[in-house]
């Protein structure tokens, strides 16, 4: 760092203390601030999230549909490939899929399934890939994914079509419940390097405000939601 | 894009803009849809109001300690692997962001949409010193097309129709074919994914503005639609975030509180359909992601506007709500206030940021309707803080002499009832009698201005007061 860089730091907190009228080592500012970190208060939560597993369900369902995401239930994991597959011949796309290192995707059968199935992060050549969510937020119908080797972060913007699956037992209420989730994961002030919240797929208004699909991100966003 | 602000002619500009049917035109989209999609996300949502009061309280708790929040979030980023600067104003703030391009070697930069990159002019800067940035945001690289600074602080190329987009595309877009068929809205948005998807690959740096900033883990927020800024972000060795000192919220629980007003009240969405939260450069093990993680912090006149009458406008969230609802707005657009913010809240930050002085025409634009303060979802009291504007350019004589006098004429009156009174007596009847036979008058002498546009109703005879007094003994 420059000294020139340093200056400028120090001025800006001079000058907001200055206007503050504080000096920015009182005992009980310090305190008040510290303990909002620690303790992180809720404040408003909606009512709409707060009701049992299948009204989450049900609700994560039709929110998904409200912002044009396609959704198909499953019963257990093994199913996810031939769902894949099936999806992808029914929107008549090659039966190519991208996917992560996750161990959830690992013993499932996709030699059952005509699909050729690529593992990694994308450089931009994929036309399909498959993510596991780490939850699904019911109140807006969004889904949460989270960076690192097992579900790249590339899978999520790059490829045409981007497939998700979200264990039904994953359903919270509100953003809040991830952050609990979360803290419990990786520790209290402690973040994933990338936490991408999706609430379906990409879409831009800038031409007269009409809404298109598939600006810069997926054009088709498919749910499988295991369980539930 | 910034370049010099063009405040000064406000009224020129206006002029110019409503005369201009093409943009009037386009303007409509703005009114038609902005206003109904947020009317019916509002209404779905019963704890709106009081998210909105929970919103405003974060602010203020947050901008009463934001020293120590800042500190907290510094530190936080530094530990994750992060780098942050600190940018007393606008110049120092490109030179940050050069030095960065420049110690990576970088030839062309993508850039996700950002306000404050606006504020102080980072595009000019570095295509100066050879350095290419690329809009990312459909309607940023529209506007980077035409040389335009975006008329909209989120929907920047809202003033232009297809036809002239697809004027652009054809004459930019030179290696594609000619004769392709662009007439749907569809086709423009295909041909700008194919050329920026290019672009995306290629960057060596991206650069994305910031939604919040969180002190709690050092985490940076930005919000898009289009993916754009996930690209920009993810692709590219390096990331520089720009945001401004108030950006800094406590904790996730925060942030998460005002994303429930911020797409509902920009957009009308619930959730924008990208919400990413990004802590500090690419982990061990991750198979994408940026190498080295920056956050340029810029001040440029904010840390002086806490603690005085304007530290309200510091809670604002860019979501646009005041603007889509302003009748001035929507009958110029945003060009006409001649710098980067426009609308009610471009009123009150402009003159903040670039001096009254400067500036002090874009608070006199408001008809004190009260619709921007109605909707914003901070609760900043727009309209309140533009008469505070328009009393310093007042004190400070920069208002027309005419103007001035006018209102010293007024104030002589208006600080002697029993005068006052007299007078618009006398003034009434002598009206009355003038304009007797007929509802209304074409001119008024000294009252051309008015009378221009609208006629003058032919008074009764008696003042309101008269008639009151007279009703009460009644």
């Amino acid at each position: 760092m420059t000294t020139s860089r340093t200056t400028s730091r120090d001025s800006i907190f001079s000058s907001i203390r200055r206007s503050l009228g504080v000096r920015g080592d009182e005992r009980i500012r310090q305190g008040i601030v510290a303990e909002r970190l620690e303790r992180a208060p809720k404040g408003v939560i909606p009512a709409r999230g707060q009701i049992d597993q299948a009204g989450r369900l049900a609700l994560m369902i039709e929110k998904l549909e409200g912002v044009q995401a396609s959704v198909a239930r499953l019963a257990g994991y093994d199913e996810v490939p031939a769902a894949i597959a099936d999806y992808l011949r029914a929107n008549n796309l090659p039966a190519t899929i991208r996917r992560g290192e996750d161990p959830r995707f690992g013993g499932l059968p996709w030699e059952e399934t005509a699909l050729e199935v690529s593992i990694g992060r994308s450089q931009g050549q994929d036309l399909n890939a498959v993510s596991h969510a780490e939850a699904g937020i019911a109140e807006t119908g969004t889904l949460v994914l989270l960076s690192g080797s097992e579900n790249p972060t590339t899978l999520n913007f790059l490829p045409d079509n981007h497939i998700v699956v979200l264990n039904a037992a994953d359903l919270v209420g509100d953003l809040e419940q991830v952050w609990a989730r979360v803290r419990k994961r990786y520790g209290k002030g402690e973040m994933p390097r990338t936490l991408n919240c999706i609430t379906g797929p990409s879409r831009s208004g800038d031409i007269e405000q009409t809404i298109l699909l598939g600006a810069h991100g997926p054009r088709r966003l498919h749910v499988l939601v295991v369980g539930g | 894009m910034s370049g010099t602000p063009t405040t000064r002619d406000f009224k020129a500009n206006a002029s110019r803009a409503i005369a201009n049917t093409q943009l009037t035109g386009n303007l409509k989209a703005v009114r038609q849809n902005f206003i109904d999609k947020r009317a019916k996300a509002v209404h779905a949502l019963p704890e709106f109001e009081a998210l909105r009061e929970s919103g405003k309280e974060i602010k203020n708790h947050t901008l009463a300690h934001l020293d120590l929040y800042l500190e907290a979030y510094e530190k936080k980023v530094v530990e994750t692997g992060g780098h942050v600067h600190f940018a007393a104003d606008a110049a120092e703030a490109r030179a940050i962001a050069l030095d960065i391009c420049r110690k990576v070697g970088a030839k062309t930069v993508t850039k996700g949409k950002s306000m404050i990159t606006e504020e102080v002019g980072l595009n000019a800067y570095l295509e100066a010193n050879g350095v290419i940035p690329v809009e990312t945001d459909l309607g940023e690289y529209i506007i980077q097309l035409r040389g335009e600074a975006p008329s909209h602080i989120i929907a920047p190329a809202v003033h232009l129709n297809k036809n002239q987009i697809e004027g652009d595309f054809r004459r930019v877009h030179t290696h594609l074919d000619p004769g392709r068929d662009l007439t749907e809205k569809t086709s423009l948005l295909t041909e700008a994914r194919g050329v920026l998807r290019e672009s995306f690959l290629a960057a060596d740096v991206g650069i994305t503005g910031a939604n919040f900033l969180i002190a709690e883990t050092g985490t940076s927020v930005i919000v898009t639609n289009e993916g754009n800024g996930d690209l920009t972000q993810i692709l590219p060795r390096v990331h520089i975030v720009f945001a401004s000192i108030e950006k800094v919220v406590p904790t996730l629980e925060d942030a998460s509180q005002i994303l429930r007003l911020l797409a509902r009240s920009a957009t009308g969405q619930e959730m924008s359909v990208y919400t990413t939260f990004s802590t500090g450069p690419r982990r061990p093990g991750d198979p994408d992601g940026p190498e080295e993680y920056h956050v340029v912090i810029l001040d440029n006149g904010r840390s002086a506007m806490l603690g005085g009458e304007f530290q309200d406008m510091l809670r604002c969230i860019r979501c646009a709500a005041c603007m889509n609802h302003c009748p001035v707005y929507h009958q110029i657009g945003g060009h006409a206030y001649g710098w980067i913010y426009p609308g009610p809240m471009g009123a009150v930050l402009t003159p903040s940021l670039i001096g009254v002085d400067e500036a002090g025409h874009l608070p006199n634009a408001s008809t004190f309707c009260g619709r921007c303060e109605s909707v914003c979802p901070m609760k900043i009291p727009l309209p309140k803080m533009m008469r505070h504007w328009r009393e310093r350019e007042f004190e400070r004589h920069l208002n027309p002499a005419v103007a001035r006098h006018g209102l010293g004429f007024w104030a002589f009156f208006a600080k002697r009832p029993r005068l006052y009174a007299l007078g618009a007596r006398i003034a009434m009847k002598g009206m009355a009698l003038l304009g007797r036979g007929k509802g209304s008058f074409k001119s008024l002498p000294g009252l051309s201005a008015w009378t221009k546009y609208r006629d003058f109703a032919v008074p009764e005879g008696e003042t309101f007061q008269a008639k009151w007094a007279r009703a009460r003994k009644g």
